[in-house]
């Protein structure tokens, strides 16, 4: 460090940012690898109602799917325990028997006719909306940001 | 005036007994009154005044719409209301105010009904206590009662007067309590695994599910878009069948209502059960069940036999996976509907603009509480890939093996299922909260949810009349505390007796 003080200007600049840089990429390792180990470290206890099934990356993953975060331990054990608990549906014999999606499966749909009854009521519906320009709902940058282009993990995008 | 039945208060309003205003002010002032219950979070005072006068102004001109007409009721908070405030007991929805109306809630004012509020839930209608609402929990009126109260003095002294009020159940809880503390004289619930038939049960009301199909889910705000029906409170079985006249029949904005016509109907004023089969589905006698809600329904059973119903012990072999069953098809559909919320039409919105993702998560971070979170998790869980065909689809096969064994047992002769709705009487809400809320609706829904899978069974909670004519299955008094008996059946073989 001290050597770095007494190199001319320029180069001390350049190998202060590289410096910066290696710095903040191993402190998001760290910071990574701590969280990812404090979930696994968490799940790997044993517990007789757990079934061990959500593992670090199955968080991350739902959180994604879902956008909602776990946000606690006890999130996260509250999981486990529902899983548990689907799993009793194991014991019962399905072979043969269809999947049942609705119960009014033997009946049609009704379907009205392709005829425009109501509508035009734009300037009531964007009423709810928070931000709004002109006709337009207002929603910030989508695929575009920086940051989710890394794809870094949700606790990442957090601000 | 306000402790009669909905038929009464309307034969009294049709012969001048009383006008539709001065009915809606006694209402309003007992809510006022009840206020501590929590039952309402929006007193719909100022159009609840301006429908009673319109009433009025009909019945002086011998103009009624009928039987509704000028009767003030309530409404759960997760129909849309035009211009009335509708949250879902939800910091997601605080401030919304929908542009439309529910069909049911349109179909009630269009027969003048009068809609003095919207009433306290569990969020999003998660939850068997109503406890979990953003509002706070709802109060059980049978906590006052003074039956309740004495009982508490012998057990504890010096303990506060109000610690240990007993929990509605849910997620109906605020129109049952409504309803029970005649507020109003009928009000709609939903019902997805027995929100209506549990919070009935607690408060000793009439808790109607009707089946699947059989009334509009437009504008009802969805949970399980398969199971989910309107639900009817009432205090007798009578003002129940009005209600559901009211409301029953194909609505085009709802395809998933059948089309066959709905004959209108009314009950018979002595029933004769005398062709009446009744089963006693055996597996429905759970070790967790208490000793007086066994012993009400023996008692119930024993009643209808001495009335000339034949009453036999049937079966229903998949009961005891129902609600497992229930819990991941319920959780898998829940996380699909609560993925609209995400704050750019309609709803609480965050600050962040960093990323739609960021703005979506943190939006929905700070909207939902735990237990919605919990359960649009559980659901993404069961709906990844690799676990949709062990839980997703296996669940939907046991649907249909819990939807054959209704089946069968009504193809078997029997007309009627005669089981209790819950496990006990209303808990204290300090004990109600040592569980968490995923636990507690697996416990309190394992008698009810069953029906909402197989759909086509109409199930009522009837409160176990103390003092009683066998004929009228109406509310007369209570011992203690109210505890229901649930009926399924297939509605023509129930009312045409």
């Amino acid at each position: 460090m001290s050597s770095l003080l007494s190199a001319p200007s320029a180069l001390r600049e350049d190998a202060l940012r590289r410096l910066k840089r290696e710095m903040w990429a191993r402190a998001v390792k760290l910071g990574l690898r701590s969280w990812v180990g404090w979930r696994r470290g968490f799940t790997s206890k044993a517990d007789p109602q757990r079934s061990g099934r959500v593992t670090a990356e199955v968080i991350e993953h739902l959180e994604r799917l879902a956008l909602v975060d776990f946000g606690s331990l006890e999130a996260v054990a509250r999981l486990e325990k529902a899983i548990a608990f689907a799993d009793r549906l194991r014991a019962v014999d399905t072979d043969g028997v269809e999947p049942m999606e609705s119960v009014l499966e033997d009946r049609c749909l009704y379907l009205r006719s392709d005829n425009v009854v109501e509508g035009n009521c734009a300037e009531e519906l964007l009423q709810n909306a928070h931000r709004v320009v002109e006709e337009y709902f207002v929603a910030p940058p989508g695929m575009c940001s920086p940051k989710w282009l890394n794809r870094l993990s949700l606790s990442e995008l957090r601000i | 005036m306000l402790g009669r039945t909905l038929r009464e208060v309307s034969t009294a309003l049709k012969q001048g007994h009383i006008t539709p205003t001065e009915l809606c002010q006694k209402c309003l002032s007992l809510i006022k009154k009840t206020k501590f219950l929590n039952a309402y979070i929006t007193v719909s005072e100022e159009v609840a005044l301006k429908q009673a006068e319109e009433s009025e102004k009909r019945y002086k001109k011998g103009h009624s719409l009928g039987d509704l007409d000028g009767i003030p009721v309530a409404v759960k908070d997760n129909f849309s209301t035009s211009s009335i405030e509708t949250t879902c007991a939800s910091n997601m929805l605080k401030g919304y105010v929908p542009p439309y109306n529910a069909t049911v809630v349109q179909k009630l004012l269009d027969k003048g009904a009068v809609l003095m509020g919207k009433t306290n839930l569990d969020e999003f209608a998660m939850g068997s206590g109503s406890t979990d609402g953003v509002f706070g929990p709802v109060k059980n009126p049978w906590s006052y009662s003074k039956q309740y109260r004495e009982k508490r003095k012998q057990k504890a002294h010096g303990e506060n007067e109000d610690s240990n009020w007993l929990i509605t159940g849910g997620s109906s809880g605020g129109s049952a309590a409504a309803v029970a503390a005649f507020t109003c004289f009928a009000a709609l619930g939903s019902d997805t695994g027995g929100s209506t038939r549990n919070p009935a049960a607690h408060c000793g009301v009439v808790g109607f599910k009707p089946s699947y199909g059989l009334v509009s889910r437009h504008g009802l705000i969805p949970l399980v878009n398969s199971m989910d029906v309107p639900g009817i409170l009432t205090r007798c079985v009578d003002d129940a069948a009005i209600v559901l006249g009211m409301l029953a029949g194909h609505d085009p904005k709802d395809s998933t209502t059948i089309q066959d016509p709905v004959k209108p109907f009314t009950l018979p004023t002595s029933a004769d059960v005398n062709k009446l089969c009744i089963g006693i589905p055996k597996e429905y006698l759970a070790p967790e069940l208490s000793s007086e809600v066994r012993s009400f329904w023996s008692k119930a059973a024993n009643l209808f036999e001495s009335e000339g119903a034949k009453v036999i012990e049937v079966s229903l072999p998949h009961t005891s996976y129902s609600i497992v069953c229930y819990h991941v098809l319920c959780t898998s559909e829940v996380a699909s509907n609560m993925a609209r919320f995400d704050g750019l039409e309609y709803g609480h919105r965050c600050d962040i603009n960093v990323s739609t993702e960021a703005m979506y998560a943190a939006t929905r971070r700070e909207g939902f509480n735990d237990v919605v979170r919990g359960r649009i998790l559980s659901g993404n869980f069961f709906l990844l890939k690799e676990n949709y065909e062990n839980y997703f689809i296996k669940a939907q096969k046991v649907r249909r093996l819990i939807a054959n064994d209704f089946v069968n047992v009504f193809n078997s002769g029997v007309d009627v299922l005669l089981t209790p709705t819950t496990l006990s009487e209303a808990v204290p809400y300090l004990e109600f909260i040592k569980e968490d809320n995923r636990t507690r609706s697996a416990q309190d829904d394992i008698f009810t949810q069953a029906v909402n899978m197989a759909g086509e069974n109409l199930t009522s909670a009837i409160p176990e009349p103390h003092a009683k004519e066998p004929e009228q299955l109406h509310v007369t008094s209570f011992s203690y505390l109210p505890m229901t008996n649930e009926l399924a059946g297939i509605i023509e073989t129930f009312v045409v007796t």
